[in-house]
């Protein structure tokens, strides 16, 4: 490194127009968002009346009950159901365990409420497995709206998340610890409690608050299927929608409070997590052994069933979509009928999703290679706020952030609300550090010296950026693009909130033909967008040669 | 406490592949044994059949008499140290000293009283508070003596514990390991594919390769009367010369290098009957030729010199074409220059004579 002040540089104009973007597009909404909180709608004096009202009321309250039981319960039972699912697959031979993994990859990657309405499917009121349990047996099945309901969609959603974060930190435990310990007589659980799971728990910290982070952000799901059973999300979709035109004071009030209170849950994760992280390399990795008798079957029966019960809904959903349709429900037989309404009805909604996530992707792309050469390679005070920004969109839920873009965005200097545009700045500020990650991972193994040898032979910084520095990243690069693309198909929270009549995007259009009860249509654009989420995904294991996804 | 180790016939098989056959040995109480050999010799896979983490297929383990084939690794009595340490990362120095201690129902006073001893006698007692990341590598490998001593093992098992150190620290840590085995008394077994290492810590060597082992010894002997010329070349550095073995005039053996040059070794084991002339092969060090005073020896010419200091080693080319290497003491006054033609005389009473296959050590009073 060469002391002294860094001169200005290309690279310094780009991180100014880096940031600049952030600024706009991130702080100034949520600045906004702010103001609009403290502010009374009509008189534009400073007011508290809106968290007053917040904190007064019980309806208002009960939501919050209701979010904080979800969002705890679901994190606890996905740690619960997926850390053991991570350690089997860990430790013991499971025929077909390569496929079993990507069958978990793929059900994590689907958008949640598509589960909550194939359950709805399966065990609703007139679900499929409902009627016949209750024919066949006799009995009738337990409720699955409400808690239940969305307690069961999201743990299967968002638990495959825990159990990368698990696999991934087990493959770097080094099997001589576990040996060291067995010679010392510590076996079986004992071992597992006092050196297993103080290993991973930094990471067991870091899957649970991701999965905390997301079933509390989470829209769709409490909305198809919480039946009444309000979480906050829902409260400020229901807050927001009836309100515009008019005053956003009140969604914006209770997007303040849930922005503090994910970023106090964030920071509390880190300080936890990084006093007891430790560095781990395993020269020897723990290698899975074939299991004996009982305990080899207990295993196959624990995995298997839940990819099982992980892919159901989107099987089933696949199913229905090929079944005849008479008005909105399903008759016997089969047709492609489901397939030619979705692209008669709603072939705009699969056009804009196309255009939209393309230039996305585009802008992502580009945007990340910049952002992540910045943070890693040219360190900083800039680079390390530039870093958190780009961290900000892990805390501030899909909806609030869609909530903050129109209130910016809805009135001149910059009118873009209704336009694509605001959506496609939505799509990115949220999406961009999957990609920036994947990059960034790369470039962290890119030596210095390498770039100082092009430099010393003459090539000047930008081209030694082109010519050197990005080939070398781009297989982290597409990597990473596909993630974010495969997530920007998905996504709802943010889309639900910014989308009119022209800028409908397919799961806008999967989540309205299922409120409609128009399941036919419904699970034709479903099946649709899983089919593109497998060939992305199969496209990423091309690429990066991995059968692994960090989120 | 300490213990003899035995093997008979240990047989290791992975699926269908035989990785040891047959293998016996026998391990003293409280020496320090190393298993040597280069990688995939099978060397690290009989320590873990000691620790109890492979399983042995075939013949039987024993210490002291005891058969300990099916015995847990726990409940064996064993301190390991691990090639990567395998310090527990989440505990600092003392916690991961007592932990064996605390799964053997010793009382809190008593393990404080045994780690702090442990830590004086690692010297590394300045650190008992530390993280484990903020450890050095030779102190991580304190730790881990430490860790495997304390519990009063019958046997102390090491796999390659230097490998990840730097060279000085190496020989540092070396000296340390053998005072303090010494200073405790505990049968050792230690695996290393470094020969200098070995002899440097062991009482006894077992030299191995493909899973049988070549030759058992001191590391005297294993140097001087190496068995075959797989542990002649692969303990230190040796000339591999093939030579004619004949009866001499007085019926003496005698070894003809070329036509004019013959050396009478009587210690020879005696030419199984037949007069015909064998052929053989030396395994001549390169501290064993020496510059011929006298006008007889092998001709050849000075290739190269490289000056060490203590001594110089030079690279002659024989007549036959054939490079050797010679190590002459600096002080020794027969200077050598690039291009000169010499003739080189050898050492007669250490060099070792093989037979043709280079399997069968033929001087008298060696072998296993």
């Amino acid at each position: 490194m060469i002391g002294g002040k860094r001169r200005w540089d290309i690279w310094s104009l780009i991180t100014f127009l880096i940031f600049a973007g952030y600024l706009i597009f991130l702080a100034l909404p949520l600045f906004m968002l702010l103001i609009k909180s403290f502010f009374d709608g009509t008189t534009g004096d400073f007011s508290l009346a809106y968290f007053y009202k917040f904190f007064s009321k019980a309806y208002y309250m009960n939501a919050v009950w209701n979010s904080i039981k979800v969002t705890v319960s679901v994190t606890l039972l996905s740690i619960v159901v997926a850390g053991p699912l991570a350690y089997i697959m860990t430790i013991a031979k499971i025929k077909g365990s390569a496929t079993v993994r990507i069958l978990i990859l793929i059900s994590s990657m689907s958008a949640p409420f598509i589960g909550a309405y194939a359950w709805i499917l399966l065990l609703g009121r007139s679900g499929v497995i409902t009627k016949f349990v209750s024919n066949v047996f006799g009995v009738q099945m337990p409720d699955i709206y409400g808690f239940t309901g969305i307690l069961l969609v999201l743990t299967l959603q968002l638990s495959p998340l825990i159990f990368m974060y698990v696999s991934g930190a087990l493959k770097n435990v080094d099997n001589s610890l576990m040996e060291a310990a067995e010679s010392m007589n510590c076996t079986g659980l004992k071992k597992m409690w006092k050196i297993l799971v103080p290993l991973i728990m930094p990471t067991i910290l870091a899957g649970g608050l991701l999965v905390f982070m997301r079933a509390f952000a989470d829209f769709g799901t409490p909305m198809l299927i919480g039946e009444g059973f309000r979480t906050v999300p829902v409260l400020i979709f229901n807050e927001f929608i009836s309100e515009v035109g008019g005053d956003n004071g009140f969604a914006a009030a209770i997007s303040v409070i849930v922005v503090l209170f994910a970023t106090a849950v964030f920071l509390l994760q880190k300080f936890v997590a990084n006093r007891k992280s430790y560095s781990m390399s395993a020269l020897n990795p723990i290698e899975p052994k074939k299991l004996k008798g009982i305990a080899n079957v207990a295993a196959h029966a624990y995995v298997y069933l839940f990819t099982i019960l992980a892919m159901m809904p989107q099987v089933y959903v696949a199913y229905t979509s090929f079944q005849k349709t008479s008005g909105k429900i399903f008759v016997d037989g089969y047709s492609l009928d489901s397939y030619r309404a979705a692209f008669s009805k709603v072939g705009d909604a699969i056009f804009n999703t196309f255009m939209m996530a393309g230039i996305t992707i585009i802008i992502i792309t580009l945007a990340a290679v910049l952002i992540a050469y910045v943070t890693v390679k040219r360190k900083g005070a800039v680079a390390n706020l530039l870093d958190t920004f780009t961290m900000l969109p892990y805390i501030v839920p899909g909806s609030i952030l869609g909530i903050a873009l129109l209130v910016t965005f809805n009135k001149p200097p910059l009118v873009m609300s209704g336009t694509a545009v605001i959506l496609i700045a939505a799509f990115v500020i949220r999406r961009l550090p999957y990609t920036i990650r994947s990059s960034a991972a790369v470039l962290h193994q890119v030596n210095d010296s390498i770039e100082e040898a092009a430099i010393s032979l003459g090539t000047s910084t930008m081209r030694t950026f082109f010519k050197i520095t990005v080939p070398m990243m781009i297989s982290g690069v597409f990597a990473g693009a596909i993630i974010s693309w495969i997530s920007i198909i998905t996504e709802l929270s943010t889309s639900i909130i910014l989308y009119t009549g022209n800028t409908r995007t397919m799961t806008v259009a999967v989540y309205t033909e299922v409120v409609r009860g128009n399941y036919g249509v419904a699970a034709a654009l479903s099946t649709l967008l899983t089919v593109i989420t497998v060939i992305s995904l199969l496209l990423f294991f091309k690429l990066s040669g991995k059968k692994e996804v960090t989120m | 406490m300490s213990v003899a180790i035995s093997f008979k016939d240990i047989v290791k098989k992975y699926g269908d592949t035989t990785v040891i056959p047959e293998l016996s040995l026998d391990i003293k109480k409280g020496e320090f044994f190393t298993l040597l050999g280069p990688s995939g010799c099978g060397k690290t896979t009989l320590l873990r059949m000691v620790a109890g983490f492979n399983s042995i297929e075939g013949g039987a383990l024993t210490f002291n008499e005891k058969v300990m084939n099916n015995v847990p690794p726990g409940k064996r009595n064993i301190g390991m140290v691990f090639q990567n340490y395998a310090i527990f990362p989440h505990m600092n120095v003392s916690e991961n000293v007592a932990f064996g201690l605390q799964n053997r129902q010793v009382s809190k006073a008593e393990q404080q009283r045994r780690v702090s001893e442990m830590l004086d006698t690692v010297q590394i007692s300045v650190y008992k508070d530390r993280m484990p990341k903020n450890l050095s590598g030779g102190q991580q490998q304190r730790v881990a003596l430490a860790r495997a001593i304390v519990i009063n093992p019958d046997v102390l098992l090491m796999d390659e514990p230097l490998s990840n150190l730097d060279a000085k620290l190496r020989v540092d840590m070396r000296n340390a390991i053998k005072s303090i085995q010494r200073e405790v008394g505990i049968t050792t077994v230690y695996v290393t594919h470094d020969q200098e290492e070995a002899m440097a810590v062991s009482d006894r060597i077992a030299v191995m390769k493909s899973g049988v082992i070549q030759q058992i010894g001191t590391p005297r002997d294993i140097y001087q009367r190496p068995a075959n010329l797989f542990v002649a070349t692969f303990i230190g550095r040796t000339n591999v010369i093939e030579a004619e073995l004949a009866a001499g005039a007085n019926g003496e053996a005698e070894i003809c290098l070329t036509k004019d040059y013959s050396l009478p070794i009587p210690k020879l084991q005696p030419l199984m009957g037949s007069k015909q002339p064998m052929k053989v092969k030396l395994s001549i060090r390169p501290e064993e030729f020496v510059l011929s005073e006298d006008g007889k020896g092998i001709a050849g010419k000075v290739m190269n010199y490289v000056f060490l200091g203590l001594n110089t080693h030079v690279i002659i080319k024989l007549e036959n074409g054939e490079e050797v290497e010679m190590i002459q003491q600096s002080a020794s006054n027969g200077v050598v220059e690039i291009g000169q033609n010499v003739r080189l005389a050898v050492v007669r009473e250490t060099i070792n004579v093989y037979d043709a296959s280079g399997e069968r050590n033929l001087n008298r009073g060696s072998g296993l």
